[in-house]
């Protein structure tokens, strides 16, 4: 609530129309995360090893009217055992400040590899997952959300 | 600008049969400072987040979580576990400055 008290000269210096959530997420002057700072983040983790395509699934609205939040669900096929089971699950925004949204560090005490949450979005975007498996698979989704900004139809 | 403690709140059913998975539903709140807000003076607001969130049964882990900037205020998480038995299921958030919040749900199996 506080920014939405924000001196209008600042609105009018960044010419945004609809300065809305995106605004409040982001800070105008924060340079945002790209595709290829998440291929990089990637990179760091698994180094050479490549995610292909497969055993996610990835659910987020390929609308959203908020930004701020937005609900995220996902569940990979995995049989959750002791020898082979979800180790990990990274999420990745390729439009937001940080490239990082959540990474979810499994066990075989987890029955599944899924999970709900709400997530906050700067703009329109990929969501990118990647999985990786305990005998160090990985897989990788991602999916479009467009992030309609502010309430007057911005 | 006071910032209340946050407060979990869990949601799961307190019985189950053995094995059974069962899903829960949890949200604590906090707003979850991005750090990458101005105030009205066009200073930055510090980052104050939730960075972890952890589950376990009986004392061992079934699932730690990393958080960034990305997860909404008010966090809000809902997956999976198993109850091999009667026991605590044990939720703990960690949030940048330190604090440590928990909560804690007895499931019975009968």
């Amino acid at each position: 609530m506080k920014l939405a008290r924000k001196a209008p000269s600042r609105r009018d210096i960044f010419g945004l129309t609809a300065a809305g959530a995106a605004a409040m997420v982001v800070g105008p002057s924060a340079s945002l995360a790209t595709p290829e700072k998440v291929a990089e983040e990637i990179k760091k983790l698994f180094g050479d090893r490549k995610p292909g395509p497969g055993k996610i699934k990835l659910d987020l609205p390929s609308i959203a009217e908020n930004g701020l939040v937005v609900p995220l669900n996902f569940e990979v096929e995995s049989p959750m055992t002791d020898k082979d089971y979800v180790k990990a699950v990274h999420l990745f925004a390729e439009g937001n400040p940080s490239v990082g949204i959540a990474g979810f560090h499994f066990t075989p005490l987890s029955p599944k590899a899924a999970a709900s949450i709400r997530i906050r979005l700067a703009k329109t975007q990929d969501i990118v997952a990647v999985a990786e498996m305990s005998n160090g698979q990985l897989f990788m989704e991602r999916r479009e959300v467009k992030v309609t900004i502010g309430g007057c139809g911005g | 600008m006071s910032n209340p403690k946050p407060t979990p709140r869990i949601r799961m059913p307190s019985t189950a049969k053995a094995n059974e998975v069962i899903e829960v539903k949890t949200l604590i709140s906090h707003e979850m400072e991005s750090g990458q807000r101005k105030d009205a003076s066009g200073q930055p607001i510090p980052r104050k987040i939730i960075k972890e969130f952890k589950v376990a049964f009986n004392g061992r882990e079934i699932m730690r979580v990393d958080w960034h900037p990305a997860i909404s205020a008010n966090p809000y998480q809902a997956f999976f576990v198993r109850v091999p038995e009667t026991g605590t299921f044990e939720f703990t958030w960690t949030d940048d400055d330190g604090s440590v919040y928990k909560a804690e749900q007895k499931v019975t199996v009968g």
